[in-house]
């Protein structure tokens, strides 16, 4: 993929790994009489190049496993990435210490997928918003820190007086404004949010999703949004990208991918979406499973499922390459003009 | 966004708050909770004010008159009005060394207690958060050091102690011996402990929320995980303090302990012992009773917290 300067976040050939083998000593195996060291990995992420522009909504889908939520991660450096880099505004971010990582903390913050974890149960509402103001902020005086926690729980439709309140004490939706706060009192540019509504109630869903976007719009706010649900995908992206077993296999401006999926998996993804007026029988259906990501297959992640798979997808594997629409995919088939 | 504002009930004080809390409810229903929590109040109270409540002042040797010797307790034959509880084999009134005894025993127990709080918190916090291998080798430490028993240790250091620097300056240190003793000895449980409750909390959101932020390491550890550990410290202290009473008392029994001269319970119940058959038995059963039922109070207390606190039971 061609370097934009004007991207806000670049992911550049990312991989992480995780290792499955335990500790040094639950390595070690007697193999033909000798002692080796033997070491098993999950492939989390395989090699992911994504950049998002300021100001769009980048959503990631894909299934269970996928390694949506570890790119996430990684791009926030909660996860350091085995290769790859990850840049922040031309500035490379994945390989700096906590102290150098401070500034970009201010610009870079995320929400959580469940709102009854990400806050701490022992801290008050103000407590858990005033904690991060005071620490990046460190010239505000009490009134000015108290004002700024104000119109932040307003524009999340939190009450400022419940602030003396436990978060237990709040109902799902609730909390996730209150994370949303959270972020949003360090006035980042550019939010990752992690499946933040999949842990809520459908009716509560799309308020928190609307909460989104006029954050968006007030704050001149990018995302990078993880989800598993089209559904949401198409009402808040602006592109998306199609992962399956750690690699990005489509990526398209939204409207383009949900009126003309590319590959193969796209098209199966979409196909099984559940509609109202649904009686189509002839959604195409996936044969086999997932394969696992501790022994990769060879060539095309997706070939083992593929109903178009041929030789070449067995051993080569595909890279996104720029169709003449705008779409990015990495399918042998389509480059070929086979699909 | 406006009209998903709500109102709630007014705002509640902390005091207000804990009045409706489940631990001031199950407080409320269970007698033997609030019966040991009264008599360790007793304890305590003694214990602070022993030097107003006491008759005599055991410590001042010209209050002692060894013409008072092995006098039973007043309601027995040949009992003084004078000394309540008898007097021991040196004449001091016993309920006055009682009452300066369990002030000893407490105050040994707290503080050793005090001690193997601050040293497992801090390495079992370490150990639990950074992981890897500050992780295994904390750990393989404190299973060294479990593998000996907090009696032998301490036997040894006090032991040894006493024949290098001689009896004298360790009668004026024995305190500060015992504490140190028991509180090095028995650190352990608290790292494990603490450790299991961190590596249960360090993966939840708010740790990652917190990193996220871009608080430092101790930020985090100290302010957002330590409070959340605080409920299986509450209930191992309770049961520790009186694990130190008792190790104290059984080091103070082998002549390892306080000094005669400023008797703890465990150390009056050993000077006594020798004059059992004799038929001077107040001068060990009396402190015997008063340490017994100050464990069991704390036990008991240790009980019931463990119960309430315990997130299986109840989720607050």
């Amino acid at each position: 993929m061609e370097a934009q300067s004007n991207s806000l976040v670049q992911i550049n050939d990312l991989y992480k790994r995780f290792s499955i083998s335990g500790d040094f000593l639950d390595q070690l195996q007697f193999k033909g009489g000798k002692l080796v060291r033997h070491q098993e990995h999950v492939h989390a992420i395989n090699g992911v190049s994504l950049e998002v522009m300021p100001g769009e909504a980048l959503c990631v889908v894909g299934e269970s496993g996928c390694g949506k939520s570890t790119v996430a991660r990684t791009v926030m450096g909660l996860l350091t990435p085995t290769a790859g880099q990850v840049s922040y505004r031309g500035e490379r971010i994945d390989n700096l210490s906590d102290k150098q990582m401070l500034p970009y903390r201010k610009k870079m913050q995320m929400i959580f997928q469940n709102p009854y974890a990400s806050l701490n149960p022992r801290m008050t509402i103000m407590e858990t918003l005033r904690e991060p103001i005071r620490f990046h902020n460190p010239a505000l005086t009490a009134s000015e820190i108290r004002d700024k926690i104000h119109e932040v729980m307003f524009s999340v439709g939190v009450d400022p007086s419940w602030g003396e309140r436990y978060s237990h004490e709040f109902s799902g939706g609730q909390r996730q404004r209150i994370s949303i706060a959270r972020a949003l009192a360090v006035d980042p540019e550019f939010i990752v949010a992690d499946e933040p509504i999949s842990a809520l109630d459908v009716s509560i869903q799309a308020q928190v999703l609307n909460l989104m976007m006029e954050a968006q719009e007030q704050r001149n706010l990018t995302y990078l949004f993880i989800t598993h649900d089209l559904a949401v995908v198409e009402h808040f992206g602006t592109r998306v990208a199609v992962m399956y077993l750690g690699t990005v296999c489509e990526l398209a401006p939204t409207k383009q991918l949900f009126s003309s999926p590319r590959h193969p998996y796209t098209q199966a993804l979409m196909s099984a979406i559940p509609r109202l007026e649904d009686n189509r029988p002839d959604y195409i259906k996936l044969t086999g499973e997932v394969p696992t990501p501790v022994n990769l297959p060879s060539g095309c992640v997706f070939h083992g499922r593929c109903p178009h798979a041929n030789e070449r997808c067995k051993q080569e594997i595909p890279m996104l390459t720029l169709l003449s629409d705008g779409t990015r995919v990495a399918c042998h088939g389509v480059e070929e003009n086979r699909l | 966004m406006t009209d998903s504002i709500q109102t709630m009930e007014p705002q509640l004080s902390t005091w207000q708050r804990f009045l409706k809390s489940h631990f001031w409810h199950s407080f409320k229903i269970d007698r033997v909770a609030q019966l040991s929590f009264m008599i360790f109040l007793i304890y305590a109270f003694l214990a602070v004010f022993a030097s107003f409540i006491a008759p005599f002042d055991p410590y001042d040797a010209s209050q002692i008159d060894i013409m008072n010797s092995e006098i039973p307790p007043s309601w027995e034959e040949g009992g003084d009005e004078l000394f309540l509880l008898g007097t021991d084999a040196q004449g001091r009134d016993m309920l006055s060394t009682i009452l300066h005894g369990t002030r000893v025993s407490l105050t040994i127990g707290l503080c050793a207690v005090a001690l193997q709080a601050l040293l497992g918190i801090v390495i079992g916090l370490t150990a639990g958060y950074i992981g890897g291998r500050v992780d295994s080798f904390l750990m393989r430490v404190a299973d060294i050091q479990l593998s000996f028993s907090t009696l032998m240790v301490a036997i040894i250091v006090l032991a040894v102690f006493q024949a290098t620097f001689g009896t004298e300056l360790y009668q004026q240190l024995a305190m500060i011996m015992l504490i140190l003793v028991i509180g090095i000895a028995e650190w352990p449980q608290y790292a494990r402990t603490i450790r299991a409750s961190v590596l249960a909390e360090k993966k939840k959101e708010y740790v990652d929320a917190a990193r996220v932020m871009g608080f430092g390491r101790l930020r985090i550890m100290f302010r957002h995980i330590l409070p959340n550990t605080l409920s299986p410290i509450l209930v191992i202290s309770t049961v520790q303090i009186a694990n130190a009473i008792i190790s104290e008392a059984s080091l103070s029994f082998l002549g390892l302990g306080m000094p005669v001269s400023q008797p703890s319970l465990g150390s009056l119940i050993s000077s006594g012992f020798e004059y059992i058959f004799s038929g001077a038995w107040w001068i060990t059963v009396i402190p015997g009773v008063v340490l017994i039922v100050l464990v069991l109070v704390m036990n008991l207390l240790g009980d019931w917290m463990r119960d309430v606190l315990n997130p299986k039971l109840y989720k607050g």
